[in-house]
């Protein structure tokens, strides 16, 4: 028994992405994964299984009363902030397709727009790792993730042009995109080039947004999503990563920091599936910063090591390019609520319903964070 | 005269039990790394068992306190107060010269007990090579800073 197309994802559902929107998260989520009940044309009454992130703060329980989900069997949490998105989906088509479960919710729902910024709560951050990094000013993951990038541009040749063609890529889009927080700002590289840092040589536009909002989705087995009132997207691989030797964000203690999780999800997915990084027609990949996409192009085999940023150049992650990339502008321009939207922008991809819509997309990446433990999915129409 | 304020303090180190000998040699004047008493492989950060040949025997090796730069970023606001205060500051990787596997994030600085943005960042470079001086927190923990051996 396998994974492979077994089950499909038949519901979507949002609310509104804004720095700052009234209700509770426990609300936001709840709209969110009605409207995608709603989207599949399920009963919540039949929802018997969920899934989120261990960071998510309003639990099954709150949610499925809420809502009114009948006997639930199965339920988890995927550690490591966004690099659990795509494993939360995962765990439900396991669970589906394994008789555990047969309608399967996964959501996100957060105020980080609103809220406070995690990194300044330093009493629960202090532990280890953090005896290491901390005390030395290393305090945000834009730090962390910094440190690398510059090693990254050492090692390779890497310039800021190369982020921001990321960027701009993921901005553009959000142009396209009535629903992202960026829809009707357009970037420029001269605002890129004398943007305020952020951590040297991470500026403001190689940040993800800080917002307010959840998104939530519906999984079912291949079997009922024929059934469903829209087309279904196939999960046809998933994969977790966790590499031998691995630190988590603060990964610079081994033979090669700059190999991260998304190599070891990576080989798991593709040995999996029907098809390679070649035949992909969009992707959605974990952009918390700019210098990830370089590095999970590399990790997801799309270009050899050293050449995820050269890879950038010539408009090869824009419309009509090599590889279209968070064709609904991505964490850094749409909303960043830990990789969730990537997960509903790729199925709006395979059922042909973007607001940046590739012609006759049929295969999508969508990863989660990489830096840190992570997880990725390939879906297909 | 300043008022004492702790939001304006550095964040001290908080040790775990493994990582506790660590501080204690630093407290010393010395750069220790836990080793492997079975097949002597040093690893970082310290941790009960050895990934290799998992013996729970281990010893803390003395180093030179030798290394080289293998990174660094500069972080700008918004940060905690005590930071801010100091941004642009460096924050600096540096691999040691006697197992460049270990990597120790630290600051460099003109001196062990000057501010973390004590070096002009032009003279910071991947590969420079660094030495370890030892600086003792107010009220606290002994923490590793790094000096640039050709400044």
């Amino acid at each position: 028994m396998g994974l492979k197309d077994a089950t499909a994802i038949v519901g979507i559902g949002q609310t509104a992405f804004a720095k700052r929107l009234p209700e509770s998260e426990k609300s936001l989520a709840c709209r969110a994964i009605l409207a995608a009940l709603d989207d599949a044309g399920i009963a919540p009454s039949e929802v018997d299984a969920f899934a989120s992130y261990t960071m998510e703060e309003t639990d099954e329980v709150e949610v499925a009363k809420a809502i009114g989900a009948g006997d639930v069997t199965f339920f988890s949490k995927v550690g490591y902030g966004g690099g659990g998105s795509c494993a939360t989906v995962a765990h439900l088509a396991a669970a589906i397709a394994t008789g555990q479960a047969g309608v399967g919710v996964a959501w996100r729902s957060r105020k980080r727009g609103s809220g406070p910024r995690p990194w300044t709560n330093t009493r629960v951050q202090l532990p280890t790792p953090a005896q290491w990094t901390r005390p030395y000013g290393l305090l945000r993951p834009a730090d962390e993730i910094g440190l690398l990038a510059r090693r990254y541009m050492h090692e390779y040749g890497a310039t800021r042009d190369h982020f921001f063609n990321v960027a701009l890529a993921c901005r553009n889009r959000a142009n396209q995109n009535p629903a992202a927080m960026m829809y009707e700002r357009p970037l420029t590289r001269e605002m890129y080039m004398t943007a305020r840092w952020i951590s040297e040589p991470l500026c403001l536009f190689d940040n993800c947004l800080e917002t307010d909002g959840a998104l939530a989705c519906v999984v079912v087995s291949a079997e009922r999503a024929r059934d469903c009132a829209r087309p279904p997207v196939y999960i046809h691989s998933a994969a977790q990563g966790l590499p031998a030797q691995h630190h988590g964000m603060v990964n610079y203690w081994n033979d090669d920091p700059l190999t991260g999780p998304a190599w070891t999800a990576a080989r798991h997915l593709w040995k999996t599936a029907d098809f390679g990084p070649q035949d992909v027609d969009v992707a959605q990949i974990y952009d918390a910063f700019t210098p990830l996409i370089p590095l999970s192009l590399e990790g997801y085999g799309f270009c050899g090591r050293g050449e995820g940023a050269a890879f950038t150049e010539g408009g090869a992650l824009e419309m009509g390019g090599r590889l279209p990339l968070n064709t609904g502008g991505g964490g850094l321009s749409e909303a960043y609520v830990h990789g969730f939207n990537l997960i509903t922008e790729g199925v709006r991809q395979l059922r042909g319903t973007s607001t940046a819509q590739v012609p006759d997309a049929g295969t999508c990446l969508v990863t989660a964070g990489e830096g840190v433990p992570t997880s990725a999915l390939l879906l297909r129409s | 005269m300043t008022t004492h304020d702790a939001t304006q303090e550095l964040l001290h180190p908080v040790p775990d039990e493994d990582g506790a000998p660590f501080f204690d040699y630093a407290a010393c004047g010395e750069l220790r790394v836990q080793t492997c008493t079975g097949c002597h492989e040093p690893r970082f950060p310290p941790r009960p068992c050895c990934p290799h040949c998992q013996s729970f025997d281990s010893l803390w090796t003395k180093t030179s306190g030798r290394g080289r730069i293998w990174s660094y970023v500069l972080p700008h606001p918004p940060l905690l107060p005590a930071y801010a205060a100091q941004a642009p500051y460096n924050v600096i990787l540096v691999e040691l010269a006697e197992a460049p596997r270990i990597r120790l994030v630290g600051n460099l600085v003109a001196s062990a007990d000057a501010a973390l943005d004590s070096v002009d960042p032009v003279r910071i470079r991947i590969g420079a090579p660094v030495q370890a001086v030892f600086h003792t927190m107010p009220g606290g923990p002994t923490v590793v800073r790094w000096l640039l051996e050709r400044p």
